[in-house]
């Protein structure tokens, strides 16, 4: 499997660390009710289908990238940094 | 039909005309009074200890595919009792006790193979922590041995004593762990279930759960509508996708792992040696292949094939243990889907909604507890109560922080 990093360009599986599902990306409140935490940090939908989880360029640019991806075929359908993402913050 | 040495040679006598299909081939019933999802080890073990031990009838399995056509049918084949915390080691150590007289009980050759498990150990840190868990053990009415290099070496004198990152310091081991042909096991459960009046349906997909004011009413198959009092779930990497049509999203993610067989070879190792350092564990077969593995792939994935990196890293740990391994020919490689938990461990729960049960999240371990794991979701379904060994294995342990985490990690199910 290959990921196209958008600063790095297509690069082998080898160089990425894999997080987890996009899940990690909506952190409740601090004050948030304890299902919401719950919720956040053990449950997960587990699509068999196409999902979006984090990965890190961990051998490569050291970026946070969302990819979008299909879990039956490994097939990648986009790969995008989550600091170039809409409202992300630094 | 009893098997028996004395049935096989009366049978030899007359041309093998004898011998009759191992289980009915039924078309599902309007309704059961149990539903067991899932035509694994798991499942097929389940019914066959609701039907013999439980003394519940009406009760079918329904399988997507055919009967032990998934993980049971492509592990490694070890059992062993070898954990440390208390929510597990008990669970583990029934479960090595009901191997130990399965074949008896079943009335099939499962080629259960008591020939020893031995972790190997290459520092102080990990001989003082190897101590801990072989007592822990003891304490549990498990055995474990602590073996010194020279008996290791007296052992396996062909491993590699003193690779320079990991030298060997010794071993713990199970001399009651060992290897067992895991199709029997899926085969030898579902004859005896069969035989107790269990209706084994292949073919048959649930695509849906009928729940009516939090009840179950039955299942949505691909052979129609099947109604049941209580449902039972156990289907390993599929439990996220079966589950949801309730509604749940489950504490796991599905990861690959991969397995892998050489060329057959003369005898070598006779017992099984995990290298956990190196991510690396090997046995082999009676046909003489070296059965081995090492770590998950890493990433979400419904697909059951690998990636070619973790083949490369379990090729590296083999050669970095047992350096002659690089002469022999790889015969085959497979992948499984593995119900990866947030603390590694499992789940046999009731659920929020009244009659559907779930047995799942057995991550890459699931094959050593087939025998516990159905006696103890047949307890629950028989009995509404969680059996001794297995009160731990809640739904609820995540949000109280009683994880079951024996590695340590945390809840990151890629590295359990």
């Amino acid at each position: 499997m290959r990921l196209t990093c958008p600063l790095c360009g297509p690069r082998d599986r080898r160089e990425f660390y894999y997080y987890g599902a996009e899940d990690y990306l909506h952190r409740p409140a601090p004050d948030a009710p304890i299902e919401a935490w719950d919720d956040h940090l053990h449950l997960r939908t587990n699509l068999a289908g196409v999902i979006k989880d984090l990965w890190y360029h961990e051998g490569g640019c050291a970026s946070w990238l969302l990819v979008t991806r299909n879990t039956i075929t490994h097939e990648v359908l986009s790969v995008e940094r989550v600091a170039d993402r809409k409202g992300a913050s630094a | 039909m009893r098997y028996s040495g004395f049935r096989v040679i009366a049978e030899a006598l007359t041309g093998h005309k004898g011998w009759k299909p191992v289980w009915r081939d039924p078309t599902p019933q309007p309704d059961y009074d149990y539903i067991i999802v899932g035509g694994g080890g798991h499942g097929l073990a389940t019914a066959y200890y609701l039907a013999k031990e439980f003394k519940q009838a009406r009760i079918a399995v329904l399988e997507k595919g055919y009967l032990g056509g998934g993980n049971v049918g492509r592990n490694t084949t070890i059992i062993r009792s070898n954990y440390l915390l208390d929510g597990n080691e008990p669970f583990y150590e029934f479960s090595l006790k009901l191997w130990e007289g399965l074949e008896q009980d079943f009335n099939y050759n499962a080629m259960v193979s008591q020939r020893g498990i031995m972790n190997l150990i290459h520092t102080d840190a990990q001989r003082d922590a190897f101590t801990r868990r072989g007592n822990g053990m003891i304490l549990h009415g498990a055995d474990a041995v602590l073996l010194s290099r020279d008996e290791v070496k007296a052992i396996y004198p062909f491993l590699n004593f003193d690779n320079a990152r990991f030298p060997i310091k010794g071993a713990l081991a199970q001399k009651r762990g060992g290897t067992v042909r895991h199709d029997a096991v899926a085969w030898g459960y579902a004859r005896g279930a069969d035989l107790r009046g269990v209706d084994l349906i292949q073919n048959c997909e649930v695509t849906g759960m009928r729940i009516e004011n939090g009840k179950i009413r039955g299942v949505e198959t691909s052979r129609g509508f099947i109604g049941a009092k209580k449902v039972g779930v156990a289907v390993a990497g599929s439990s996220s996708r079966v589950m949801s049509h309730a509604g749940m999203r489950l504490p796991m993610e599905s990861h690959v792992l991969q397995a892998f067989v050489s060329e057959g070879l003369k005898p070598l190792i006779d017992g099984v040696m995990t290298f956990g350092a190196g991510h690396f564990y090997v046995s082999q077969s009676d046909k003489g292949g070296l059965v081995f593995g090492g770590d998950i792939d890493g990433y979400n994935s419904y697909a059951q094939r690998g990636n070619l990196p973790v083949i490369e890293d379990v090729a590296e740990g083999g050669m970095a243990l047992m350096p002659m391994i690089g002469r022999a020919r790889l015969l085959r490689t497979w992948g499984g889907i593995m119900d990866m938990s947030m603390d590694g461990s499992p789940i046999i729960d009731k659920t929020g909604v009244e009659g559907l049960y779930f047995n799942g999240g057995w991550c890459y371990g699931g094959f050593k507890a087939t025998p516990a794991s159905g006696w103890c979701f047949a307890h629950l379904l028989a009995t509404d109560q969680p059996h001794k060994t297995a009160t731990a294995y809640r739904f609820d342990r995540f949000a109280k922080g009683l994880m079951i985490d024996e590695k340590g990690q945390g809840a990151t199910p890629n590295l359990h």
